[in-house]
């Protein structure tokens, strides 16, 4: 008598696969990562609010036009940091420089 | 000395005031005087589930503007003398909660009550973080489901960063609680264990409390569960998890529901 007859005279359905291990993997990969960019979003945070400091010791700046951005490589991260001068103080910097 | 402790969960409908209201009346009956703090504003629900709706007056928001005095909004329950209620605003802007009204508050009530228990809104805005922003332990409300573990991910992660005892390098002392659990669905491979859960989010647990008909019927008639059928599972999970809290060591049983013959006959397939 073949698996399914006696399932049918036993009145069962095929067990469903169990998807418990499932939910336990992809909750591990997914914490795992959120973890690591909790205190990525703080350092990048720092990060721009000192760098706004130091440039704003000699620029006036719109806060809001420094953008700090971290990219994750599989050997190497990079920062990215992106500064918008207003016109006009290009010559203020080469007189500095 | 007294204890704020912070029930929350990220996730909504998980079980936070349900389990606000059973800790917080098992606590009541073993001595403790217990205060109850509703920070839900705008969607308050402690009072209903704890059968206190029609006897609120004053708020939290209204003690924190000064309109009302602590005492005055102040609710004490009507089967435990040792237990007392402070609702949240059902109409107010949630805006009017601030740090500093809310850091008196729970000054002034550290005087008066061994334990008190923030009942913390969903999400992870200005009422959730206000809720646990003075807590000395956490009850972190989890679900064996995908979603509700990641949420309780976050708060840990909040909890361990957000807080006053944070910020001075001290830490909440952290219990996971998980509700609404099915002991023949996790053995079935469709549920997270307990095993998988505490694994994931690394927090001890505090107890297991058993999906049951009874939380429903408790919030029914605005009883606490551990008050309306003190021998029911949940009741007894709920009851071992408040001698937990007092520092006494319970062995942690996972909860199953007595079934008569008829109900393991045909239980089986009308779970499935």
């Amino acid at each position: 008598m073949s698996a399914s007859l006696l399932r049918f005279f036993s009145g069962r359905s095929a067990p469903a696969p169990a998807t418990a291990p499932v939910a336990r993997e992809r909750l591990q990969i997914l914490l795992a990562h959120e973890r690591s960019l909790r205190g990525q979003t703080d350092l990048l945070e720092v990060l721009r609010e000192e760098i706004l400091a130091v440039v704003s010791r000699h620029v006036d700046l719109d806060p809001d036009k420094v953008i700090v951005k971290m990219e994750r490589g599989e050997s190497v991260s990079t920062l990215e940091v992106d500064i918008e001068l207003p016109n006009g103080c290009e010559r203020r910097i080469a007189a500095v420089g | 000395m007294a204890k704020v402790l912070v029930v929350t969960s990220g996730k909504g409908g998980v079980g936070k005031t349900t389990t606000t209201a059973a800790l917080g009346a098992a606590l009541a009956q073993s001595g403790q005087k217990v205060v109850v703090v509703d920070f839900d504003v705008g969607l308050r629900n402690l009072d209903l589930v704890m059968g206190a709706e029609r006897r609120v007056v004053f708020d939290l928001i209204n003690v924190v503007q000064g309109v009302a005095k602590l005492s005055q909004a102040l609710i004490r329950d009507k089967r435990l003398e040792n237990l007392w209620l402070l609702p949240a605003s059902q109409t107010r802007d949630k805006d009017a909660l601030t740090d500093e009204g809310i850091g008196s508050i729970i000054a002034e009530l550290r005087t008066r009550y061994d334990w008190i228990i923030c009942d913390s809104p969903a999400g992870i805005e200005r009422g959730a973080m206000l809720a646990m922003r003075y807590a000395d332990e956490a009850v972190i409300v989890t679900n064996p489901e995908v979603s509700s573990v990641r949420d309780s991910d976050r708060i840990i992660g909040m909890l361990d960063s957000k807080t006053v005892k944070a910020e001075k390098g001290e830490q909440v002392k952290k219990h996971v609680l998980i509700t609404r659990y099915d002991t023949a669905r996790a053995a079935r491979g469709e549920m997270l264990t307990i095993e998988d859960i505490l694994e994931i989010l690394a927090t001890p647990l505090l107890g297991i409390i058993p999906e049951s008909q009874d939380v429903l019927r408790a919030s029914n008639v605005g009883s606490p569960v551990t008050l309306n059928n003190a021998a029911s599972a949940p009741a007894r999970a709920y009851t071992d998890a408040a001698r937990r809290l007092m520092g006494e060591t319970i062995a942690m049983l996972v909860p199953t529901e007595r079934k008569g013959l008829m109900d393991r006959l045909l239980g089986r397939r009308a779970a499935a």
